[in-house]
């Protein structure tokens, strides 16, 4: 009798608390605590180990390391009043050290003794004393300024070479040079003028101070919107990743399908020379036909070709994926095959919706003297947190900006919930 | 002793039972397939997000970071008819802030939208995402539109 009622009632109840206990457990434990154990959460190949060093400093945009274990990073909506945040890494922590400049933005780099920082409008630079620490943060100077942003691809991408020249990405105040903006069914304006003044990039002094456009030089056009760039020393080159337009299916519905919308076109990798033209708004580049299609806009089907004076990417991606970090990896930490070839931060999309969204990783692009060499990998994946937040576009994180420690480590930021990742690899 | 985690277990289950059935008593009224009134409403709005909206404003309505605001709890979207209504005809061209994010993207003018389809994808919008606020109705828009074009 007493067996039986173990049997009938005792044990369903059991089993249903065991079921409880279960669900309850089964939410992911907080980063820290999953840092070491699962790579912060990271996908990498075998060997390599992910690290979080910090979260939560902000929209933590374009970074810079240096040799003394100093991370610059960007902050693109102020903290605490603000723009630059100093982290000092430990090894497999970091600590914010300090926080100055009363400006957002996105670009950092360091370069020949100063540290270099946009707004949306302006470059800046600070002056570094021998360990690499700003000695005036609060009197920055201005290297240019008036430069243009109005509600769309306002963030200003730099990058020096080793010639006493300041690139900036200046991104289209548009999608594709409509009459109206992103308006369905509205025509490209001809002649598009905002090439005259955006939608590509310019080249300055680097250390000559308070120049405007006319003092710059347009060093590369028809380039809707640039974030990752960085210089090519095998060839000496600047390589840069564009974010290609939006909204084919919004605006051409009779011509594109909300799928063929998700996937078209390509966000491409481009080897600029100066002088060079990239095509926005009049082409975009098909990555399934292979060819620079002449855009809606201008006339085009989604078949005809266009662009016979536009250069062709050096490599082309998935659509939307938003690439907002170029590095070109020159260390000797990681293994042979890594030398020289480029990183790719892709933001993750959000114009592939209703269709599942996709991107929020890293990329490994092969190269060989200079040039793309091979199919491109993921590198680090799991930004997102899950499948379903990828497909949905809820991302807890989105890797940003990228860059490489001296002792060949390298770093990614996050400008959704402000973590810095540290990538290292052992044999 | 085994009285208590019996008791407490008894008491887990039917707490566990009763989420199960909101949850279902929630799901139920979605799968009906209304004809009329604000439910067809809604329906018919769903089938123009979808088409028109769904690519910035999202499937969930939450928007993007720093792009495109979204449609959630927004004094924008429950608020002012007369305003949003204005906002779909006219398009919208000055950066947003909602909670202290700012959203910057450019919204085109959604006038090729008939009056009709104006009204039912607002009431959709005002009645999904976990928002609740009266209909739009076809006359509010056809009024607006009117007001609209003479200014």
């Amino acid at each position: 009798m007493k067996n039986r009622k173990f049997i009938t009632v005792i044990l369903p109840l059991v089993a249903v608390c065991g079921l409880i206990l279960l669900n309850a457990l089964k939410s992911d434990p907080p980063l820290k605590h999953r840092n070491i154990a699962d790579n912060a959460g990271l996908t990498l190949p075998a060997g390599f180990t992910g690290t979080a060093l910090i979260t939560g400093i902000g929209s933590a945009r374009h970074i810079a390391v240096t040799p003394q274990g100093n991370i610059y990073v960007k902050i693109n909506k102020l903290k605490n009043g603000k723009g630059i945040v100093v982290l000092h890494d430990s090894g497999d922590k970091a600590e914010v050290v300090s926080s100055f400049g009363d400006f957002a933005g996105t670009g950092m780099y360091i370069k020949n003794g100063y540290l270099y920082a946009s707004s949306d409008e302006n470059v800046y630079r600070f002056k570094l004393d021998a360990k690499n620490e700003v000695i005036n943060p609060e009197h920055p100077e201005t290297i240019v300024s008036g430069l243009i942003s109005r509600h769309e691809h306002e963030a200003k991408a730099i990058l020096l070479d080793n010639a006493g020249n300041l690139y900036v990405n200046i991104g289209a105040y548009s999608n594709s040079c409509q009459v109206k903006d992103r308006q369905k069914g509205s025509m490209g304006q001809k002649g598009c003028p905002i090439l005259d003044s955006a939608a590509g990039i310019w080249q300055f002094k680097a250390d000559k101070l308070n120049q405007h456009y006319s003092d710059g030089v347009r060093y590369a056009t028809g380039l809707r919107n640039v974030m990752g760039m960085d210089w090519n020393y095998q060839d000496n080159q600047l390589f840069v990743m564009q974010h290609g337009r939006d909204q084919l299916h919004d605006i051409f519905p009779e011509i594109f399908d909300q799928k063929q919308s998700s996937l078209l076109p390509a966000e491409c990798l481009y080897a600029i020379n100066k002088g060079d033209n990239a095509g926005w708004p009049y082409i975009y580049y098909d990555q399934i036909q292979h060819k620079k299609v002449l855009a809606p806009e201008y006339g085009g089907d989604g078949k005809k070709a266009g662009g016979e004076n536009a250069i062709d990417p050096a490599a082309a991606y998935p659509g939307h994926l938003a690439p907002n970090g170029l590095l070109f990896y020159t260390g000797n930490q990681f293994p042979a095959k890594y030398k020289n070839g480029a990183f790719i931060a892709f933001h993750g999309s959000w114009n592939r919706a209703p269709e599942p969204q996709a991107g929020y990783f890293v990329v490994f692009q092969p190269f060989k003297n200079g040039k793309p060499d091979g199919q491109w990998e993921i590198f680090a994946n799991g930004f997102s947190g899950s499948q379903a937040q990828t497909e949905s576009g809820r991302a807890e994180h989105r890797p940003c900006g990228l860059a490489q420690g001296a002792d060949g480590s390298l770093y990614v930021s996050d400008d959704s919930k402000g973590t810095i990742y540290k990538i290292t690899y052992k044999k | 002793m085994r009285v208590k985690i019996i008791v407490s277990c008894v008491l887990m289950m039917l707490m566990y039972a009763g989420v199960q059935a909101q949850v279902k008593h929630k799901a139920k009224p979605k799968a009906k397939h209304a004809t009329t009134g604000l439910a067809a409403s809604i329906a018919k709005g769903k089938t123009v997000y979808m088409q028109t909206c769904v690519s910035c404003h999202q499937v969930d309505g939450g928007g993007v970071q720093n792009m495109n605001p979204p449609l959630i709890n927004t004094t924008y979207v429950l608020g002012d008819k007369t305003k949003l209504i204005t906002i779909v005809l006219n398009g919208f061209n000055e950066s947003v802030e909602i909670e202290g994010n700012t959203y910057s993207n450019t919204m085109p003018s959604h006038d090729f939208l008939k009056d009709e389809d104006i009204a039912n994808v607002l009431t959709f919008v005002r009645n999904s995402f976990g928002n609740k606020a009266p209909a739009v109705t076809t006359a509010e828009v056809t009024k607006v539109r009117a007001a609209v074009k003479k200014t």
